[in-house]
């Protein structure tokens, strides 16, 4: 038996740590910024997939959609215990929104083997909880949103138990099933010092020809191009080459992808400055504490 | 995905459970009534369940000129898929230009399958709508009367206006508490227009094996008043000053997410952008600093009371009565001095 598990994550910045230093005069944010993390559910997604993984046996493959830099947490995928990783990165990726990041990442994962396609609930930097239920009608599977626990998995049909905003139900589906898991699912695991002594060597093509140009500053291009191969080659042979997909082996219909995929546009972006209208300073003391809940009172906000 | 379509309806989804309808979608009308009057068409609600037709009356009520109502036994408990295919189906046939759903559990799940279905554009969560035109970048292009769909991003840091120009319906899930809900008008009438589900089992993937409600401990959104902590009030302990002053005023106590994760207090007291949206008479804030996160779900309150012992607190922008002291000083004097004044013991 074993599960074939699909996790997708995404490499996000750091909304918590958002200051006005970050913010840029015309109300967006530098992103370059802040710094760039694994978001938090799709780590509790990944640790859904370990656990079916330890319990069931399987294998867990990671994908992400970013720039070549969000390699970075799919590294940390593979320190946790993740079976392989696909890099899909493509200059013609930007300005997705959720319709078109679910479109690429259906392209993607319909290259795979999988029973369960596990995505955190939602993302820190967007907070709309968009992709999983628009990759699930991509795929024509079942979707299972909000998941706190795993209640089983038979072979062929999955339980679950999914929050329902006041309350909880539990529900059994036929797999495949897509599932969005939540925050309360479970505690991730840490990295294994064992996995990161051997994936921390782990690269995509891209960092690969990275530090081959800036081991051979003087190399021509073909030179470069073949020490890349030469070197990915090497990495295959040791299973630490990260995947790297574009849309080209995605095969992807590029209408449906970027900005020509996106049905929403962005009109406007206001940064965040609230201030109230009148306002009075209050003196800590018993005077001026006294007076003010009389202003209250008299005007009807403290009845 | 359908066409531009200027002479479309706005809808909103009527989404209950067990007959009764969640409150979201009702404090929707309001807000859509304005946006079809705007757009000079009219306001539908699609009603969906088993045996529902009561619900549809209600819908009419509270501002629909006209209810879809698709009543079948298969649409007795939600299912993302049924759900999803009988909404797909009307509006492929009536081709509303504005489609309008609560960022409830189920309005989520539900509205992403639908957009990915049409391929048509949704935006989640949004605080605001408004109608507006806009160019585009490149041809100076006007697009006239979009949806404009206004939400908080980056963590509630920036406010974003989203539109969608070309496939439509423009379709966005509304946060739950941002828009007051309209008083029901027991008079207006409405034309009821029942259309056929096109269900069979296999629209129903999921078996519910097991449903239990959980009851909130809090009504935040109907309290007057509302008396919250955050991360400064220093221990679960000390939690018990935020419950007394809510007390003798008769308040809900509530909580940032920071006191909430500290464990002094459970989450259904959180207000804010993960918690519950406010708009009370009267909001005290006791040593909440004011996180963009936090205002997001108290900052129109009619009143802001902030009591923090930081003068640069962000929380002091946006109070109405700015008090700058030590909170385990300043609040058993507001007790002491309401009590005095007899409001309510």
């Amino acid at each position: 038996m074993g599960y074939n598990c699909v996790v997708l994550i995404k490499q996000v910045p750091d909304t918590k740590k958002i200051t006005g230093d970050v913010m840029n005069d015309d109300g967006t944010v530098k992103r370059s910024a802040l710094p760039a993390i694994f978001n938090p559910e799709d780590l509790n997604a990944l640790e859904l997939a370990l656990e079916i993984k330890d319990r069931f046996g399987g294998h867990i493959t990671v994908i992400t959609m970013g720039l070549p830099a969000a390699s970075a947490v799919l590294r940390d995928s593979l320190f946790r215990g993740a079976d392989e990783a696909i890099l899909v990165t493509d200059r013609r990726c930007a300005a997705s929104d959720t319709l078109a990041t679910s479109y690429i990442l259906s392209c993607a994962v319909k290259k795979l083997d999988y029973d369960i396609v596990l995505c955190g609930r939602q993302a820190i930097d967007g907070d709309t909880a968009q992709v999983g239920p628009q990759l699930a009608e991509k795929l024509g599977v079942t979707q299972i949103t909000y998941v706190e626990e795993l209640i089983g998995l038979d072979g062929s049909t999955i339980t679950a138990q999914r929050n329902i905003g006041n309350g909880w139900q539990q529900v059994k589906a036929e797999l495949p099933v897509l599932v969005t898991v939540m925050g309360v699912a479970n505690e991730p695991r840490v990295a294994a010092a064992k996995m990161m002594m051997k994936y921390k060597k782990a690269l995509t093509p891209f960092e690969v020809e990275g530090k081959i140009k800036a081991e051979n500053r003087e190399a021509g291009e073909a030179d470069i191009k073949e020490l890349a191969e030469h070197k990915c080659s090497k990495l295959v042979e040791k299973g630490l080459l990260i995947k790297q997909w574009d849309l080209d082996v995605l095969e992807a219909d590029l209408d449906w992808c970027g900005q020509s995929g996106s049905p929403t546009k962005v009109h406007r972006i206001q940064s965040v400055v609230l201030a109230a209208k009148e306002s009075k300073e209050v003196e800590p003391n018993a005077k001026g504490i006294s007076d003010m809940i009389h202003e209250l009172i008299e005007e009807k906000t403290i009845a | 995905m359908i066409e531009v379509n200027r002479k479309g309806e706005v809808w909103v989804f009527a989404e209950q459970h067990n007959g009764q309808l969640e409150d979201t979608p009702i404090e929707l009308m309001s807000k859509a009534r304005h946006l079809a009057d705007i757009l000079g068409v009219q306001l539908a609600a699609a009603v969906l369940g088993d045996n529902v037709k009561e619900l549809a009356g209600k819908m009419i009520h509270y501002g629909a000129d006209k209810v879809y109502l698709v009543d079948d036994p298969l649409l007795g408990v939600y299912q993302t898929n049924s759900y999803a295919k009988v909404i797909y189906d009307l509006i492929h046939k009536y081709e509303p230009q504005i489609v309008l759903y609560g960022a409830t559990t189920a309005g989520r799940d539900l509205a992403p399958r639908i957009a990915s279905a049409t391929k048509a554009g949704l935006t989640a969560d949004c605080t605001d709508l408004q109608i507006g035109d806009h160019e585009t970048v490149k041809d100076k292009k006007v697009h006239k009367n979009l949806l404009f769909q206004i939400r908080p991003a980056f963590g509630g840091n920036i406010v974003a206006t989203i539109i969608n120009l070309a496939r439509w319906p423009q379709m966005a899930t509304v946060r739950e508490g941002v828009m007051p809900a309209p008083e029901a008008d027991t008079k207006r009438s409405g034309k009821i227009i029942e259309e056929k589900a096109a269900l069979s089992r296999q629209d129903l993937p999921l078996e519910i094996l097991e449903e239990h409600k959980r009851p909130k401990k809090v009504d935040l959104k109907a309290s007057r008043i509302i008396v919250a902590g955050g991360a400064g009030v220093g221990s679960k302990d000390n939690f018990k000053l935020i419950w007394d002053l809510a007390n003798c005023l008769g308040a809900a106590p509530a909580a940032t997410r920071a006191a909430v994760d500290l464990g002094f207090i459970d989450h259904d007291h959180q207000v804010g952008q993960t918690g519950t949206t406010v708009r009370p008479s009267l909001y005290i804030a006791v040593g909440i600093s004011g996180a963009i996160q936090h205002q997001a779900g108290m900052s129109q309150s009619q009143k802001i009371v902030a009591i923090n012992n930081d003068p640069d607190a962000p929380i002091l922008n946006i109070a109405h009565y700015k008090i700058v002291g030590d909170l385990n000083e300043v609040v058993p004097i507001m007790i002491k001095s309401i009590k005095e004044k007899g409001i309510k013991d």
